[in-house]
């Protein structure tokens, strides 16, 4: 348990959580002194990253590598029109600097890969996936679990939404216990060919933002185990059961990913970098 | 014995748009023909050539997936609901 003692400004500006039963001072200090790294500042990363600046995690990570665009404003809500060209990072910074001056924000104006996922991830307590292509999502799966770090997955596709997370570790469902491999190229759409639905990722975003919280305070239950599915057209939650699969490649009893993987780009991320 | 399916976005193309359709069937291999006599091409990507499903796209009874019930051998009965889930990646 912490020992830190409010300051005046804190009292005040997380005074709504300080009241409020299962967050409380005890969980308020536990967010403060929480570490949370974001992948993605795009639709699902800007709510995540907004919700939990304004509610003190202590220090946030912004992974990003692109730049603003005006097609992204449909949704993302953390860019404004004044960003556009701007890297997305950097624009993150500074929104989230404003809507909380009080905590640690830092920028990783990069791509993920199997070269400096690790040393990315590695000071963080928590990583919340927000990305928008399967070579980082499989990617991020696998280095949380080789790293031992709790997983808030969440991904879009038109106006769907699933939602989960991942503990690491044998016995607990990682995403290639729900699937095992990617999606060959050419299977599935990305988003840019799919168009996505603009309210969407606020509220798969949100869910996540949620999760992230509670794994920090310990309050409540987290979707561990449970796959949320939404579907903003019908307005429907629906929940799936995710298993442990005891011949999960990354996981289960025999693993045969023990390093980490780039795919190949097929889904509008570039290629990688020689 | 009809049991309800529900669609993914990417598959409702091939059902005129609909969210959630019926099928007949004893076993989800059943259900999986008959969705695919009455809507042709829905199930091209959730079975693979050699007629197992894909891992990258899900099936579940409910809540459960089939892999850990009778995968394509599971018996359904009125009242269930299949759903196909496939892997998305959009953020």
């Amino acid at each position: 348990m912490s020992d830190r003692r409010f300051t005046e400004e804190e009292v005040q500006r997380y005074s709504r959580h300080i009241i409020l039963p299962n967050v409380g001072g005890a969980g308020q200090r536990k967010l403060l002194d929480s570490s949370v790294l974001i992948i993605g500042a795009g639709g699902l990363g800007s709510p995540i990253a907004m919700y939990l600046a304004a509610a003190g995690v202590g220090k946030i990570g912004i992974v990003d590598f692109d730049a603003v665009d005006v097609s992204n404003l449909q949704r993302q809500i953390l860019h404004t029109n004044a960003d556009v060209g701007r890297s997305k990072v950097d624009s993150a910074l500074e929104h989230l600097r404003a809507i909380n001056p009080t905590i640690e924000i830092v920028g990783h104006d990069t791509l993920l890969f199997s070269t400096n996922v690790f040393e990315v991830m590695e000071p963080y307590d928590v990583i919340v996936d927000g990305t928008d292509n399967f070579p980082v999502r499989y990617l991020v799966n696998d280095a949380t679990q080789f790293l031992g770090k709790p997983l808030v997955y969440g991904s879009i596709y038109q106006f769907e939404g699933q939602a989960t997370v991942f503990m690491p570790g044998q016995e607990t469902p990682c995403y290639r216990c729900l699937f095992p491999t990617p999606p060959p190229p050419g299977t599935v759409p990305s988003c840019a060919e799919g168009g996505v639905f603009g309210v969407l990722p606020g509220v798969i975003g949100s869910i996540q933002a949620t999760e992230a919280i509670k794994l920090i305070t310990g309050e409540g239950d987290t979707l561990e185990g449970r796959l949320l599915l939404y579907d903003a057209l019908d307005l429907s939650f629906q929940e799936v059961k995710i298993r442990w699969d005891a011949d999960c490649p990354v996981c289960g009893k025999d693993p045969t990913i023990t390093e980490l993987i780039d795919y190949e780009q097929f889904c509008g991320v570039p290629a990688r970098p020689e | 014995m009809p049991v309800q399916v529900k669609l993914p976005t990417i598959l409702r193309k091939h059902a005129g748009g609909e969210p959630k359709v019926s099928a007949e069937g004893a076993t989800l291999r059943d259900v999986l023909d008959d969705l695919e006599t009455r809507y042709p091409g829905i199930t091209k990507n959730v079975r693979s050539d050699d007629g197992g499903l894909h891992r990258f796209i899900n099936v579940y009874l409910n809540d459960e997936d089939v892999r850990y019930l009778g995968s394509l051998e599971t018996e359904v009965g009125e009242g269930d609901t299949v759903s196909i889930l496939p892997a998305v990646a959009g953020g």
